[in-house]
């Protein structure tokens, strides 16, 4: 494994799983399933010694280092420990570690593949979080890439197991399986005509939570919804990928694509005026917040899944949403930006892009 | 009356009609009270917060108890964990087990794990428990010096959680 990443380089790229490919990637961004594993010998991480910590940062590692060949392709490990808070942010931006991880103290890490597809973090709320991220729905191989690495971990290191509870985790509620499927939803036509609470209201009795990108308490930002398992005992890990990935998904993309139709007989000229003006407004402002950016670029993915404006392409609105944020603007700037230059160095950015005239920052 | 969660006086009492078997009463602070209102359903620390208070009724005495309630690994007590929500180590779901049993019947509707085993180990609860409690034997002899005891304490802890089968003999299907 190759210690630590450059960040620089990392900054110009997006992940594999960010491409907009995969099936129903018109509406679904991604799939992302994850296992919560500790070790049988230490204490959970709220109970560790900074020895502790330290010990099992080190212990994983060197694991994980004899196993790296047949793990994955040009592994990379992070210590997180030493980092920069923006280098940090960025993993963070990136879906590669949790906000709660690159906040908290001590002893740390993640180790990620060049696909960015697979990492595992290390000392976050429990010792091991190992997780997959697919672009498109894609419950099964998602599904058994993070069960392959698992049982390669599991030759290497001794997992705390209960046999009537299943992999012990430090929450009651990941114990069992550990298991989390995730699929990040775009749902921009249930917001516009205003379904979303039924959505939620339908979800909650079925074992689900739904919340806004990134899962940061009541937000929700650019129409972007995570569908996820609530429950993790008592099921089979098939069970839970099911109730996600063929009971839920598939209800909600109906449900989105009939709003689509409806927009597109009901309100196709209103609707072709906002993403008209949406890609106005980023094409041609001088600063922008990323909040506004956001809620634009989601307007302009909508027009361009129902074939209202034709350029520009999807992937490149999917690299906007990870690149304009802060951490990565900063990154590609190369240097620390007040909130005021970062908005205009938002919009340049936003212009840039949209208005055809690329650069050399993409290839 | 003191809040459910900490020390604080409880100002707030939520009734809780959605769930079946009738009305729940909740006692919070106001801090509590806001947390609790505001996370909703889909957060963890609501789900055990609501599981908890359902448990536990209306009696404080009861949780008074319940709180003292210390691990004999880690070192957790119970009201830690209401706090919190994280347990402190692998044994705490041994220790605390008739106290987290109606808490994970609340979050998951079940109590058994149906899927995957890991292929190998620690044995018992009770092996698990000494590895934890050997490892922090050991971090305390090198804290005062007492190397010999350091060693002999490694040695136990290496044989306990040695690996059944060494790493790197089995190919693997690779996709
Ligand atoms: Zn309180
Ligand atoms: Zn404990």
């Amino acid at each position: 494994m190759k210690r630590d990443a450059d960040f620089e380089q990392l900054a110009r790229y997006t992940g594999e799983w960010m491409r907009g490919e995969g099936p129903e990637s018109d509406i679904v961004i991604s799939t992302r399933v994850r296992l919560a594993r500790n070790l049988a010998d230490f204490p959970f991480i709220r109970r560790c010694s900074d020895e502790d910590r330290l010990s099992i940062e080190r212990t994983v590692r060197s694991r994980m280092e004899t196993i790296a060949d047949r793990l994955w392709e040009s592994a990379q490990y992070v210590d997180l420990e030493p980092l920069s808070e923006i280098d940090r942010q960025l993993l963070v931006e990136r879906q590669l570690i949790s906000r709660e991880i690159a906040d908290s103290d001590g002893s740390r890490a993640v180790a990620f593949d060049a696909s960015e597809g697979y990492s595992v973090m290390i000392n976050e709320e429990d010792h091991l979080r190992i997780q997959v991220m697919r672009s498109g729905l894609d419950i099964e191989n998602t599904w058994k890439q993070v069960n392959r690495i698992d049982d390669m971990l599991e030759e290497v290191v001794l997992y705390a197991f209960h046999p009537r509870y299943g992999y012990l985790t430090a929450c009651p509620t990941n114990v069992g399986t550990g298991l989390r499927v995730s699929v990040m939803l775009h749902l921009p036509a249930l917001v516009i005509t205003e379904q979303m609470d039924r959505v939620f209201r339908s979800m909650q009795r079925i074992n689900v939570t739904v919340r806004g990108l990134y899962g940061e308490g009541s937000q929700y930002t650019g129409d972007f919804y995570q569908v996820s398992n609530q429950v993790t005992l008592g099921y089979t890990e098939s069970e839970l990928l099911d109730l996600v990935g063929k009971e839920v998904a598939p209800r909600i993309i109906e449900y989105e694509r009939k709003a689509r139709e409806a927009l597109l007989k009901n309100n196709r000229d209103d609707l072709h005026d906002e993403v008209s003006r949406a890609m106005g407004i980023l094409s041609t402002a001088r600063k922008i917040s990323s909040e506004e950016t956001m809620h634009h670029l989601s307007k302009i993915r909508l027009g361009i899944s129902m074939g209202l404006i034709d350029k520009p392409d999807v992937k490149i609105i999917n690299q906007l949403f990870l690149q304009s944020q802060s951490a990565h603007l900063q990154k590609l700037q190369g240097r620390i930006l007040g909130t005021a230059e970062r908005h205009a160095r938002r919009a340049s950015f936003l212009q840039q892009h949209l208005s055809g005239k690329d650069d050399a920052t993409w290839n | 009356m003191k809040c459910q969660f900490c020390e604080k006086p409880a100002t707030f009492h939520i009734t809780e009609l959605t769930e079946p078997t009738g009305p729940q009463v909740m006692h919070l602070c106001e801090e509590h009270a806001k947390g609790f209102l505001h996370k909703g359903a889909s957060s963890p620390m609501a789900a055990i917060a609501t599981a908890l208070a359902k448990q536990l009724g209306q009696s404080g005495d009861d949780l008074e108890e319940l709180d003292q309630k210390e691990c004999p690994v880690c070192g957790i007590t119970f009201r830690e964990f209401r706090n919190s929500g994280r347990l402190g180590c692998p044994y705490d779901y041994t220790h605390f087990e008739a106290d987290l049993r109606p808490l994970l019947i609340n979050v998951h509707d079940r109590t058994d794990h149906a899927g995957k085993h890991p292929q190998r180990s620690a044995g018992t609860a009770d092996s698990q428990a000494r590895m934890i409690k050997l490892r922090s034997e050991m971090e305390e002899a090198i804290k005062s010096e007492d190397y010999e005891r350091a060693s002999e304490l490694r040695d136990e802890l290496k044989n306990m959680a040695a690996p059944l089968n060494p790493p790197n003999t089995e190919t693997d299907d690779q996709s």
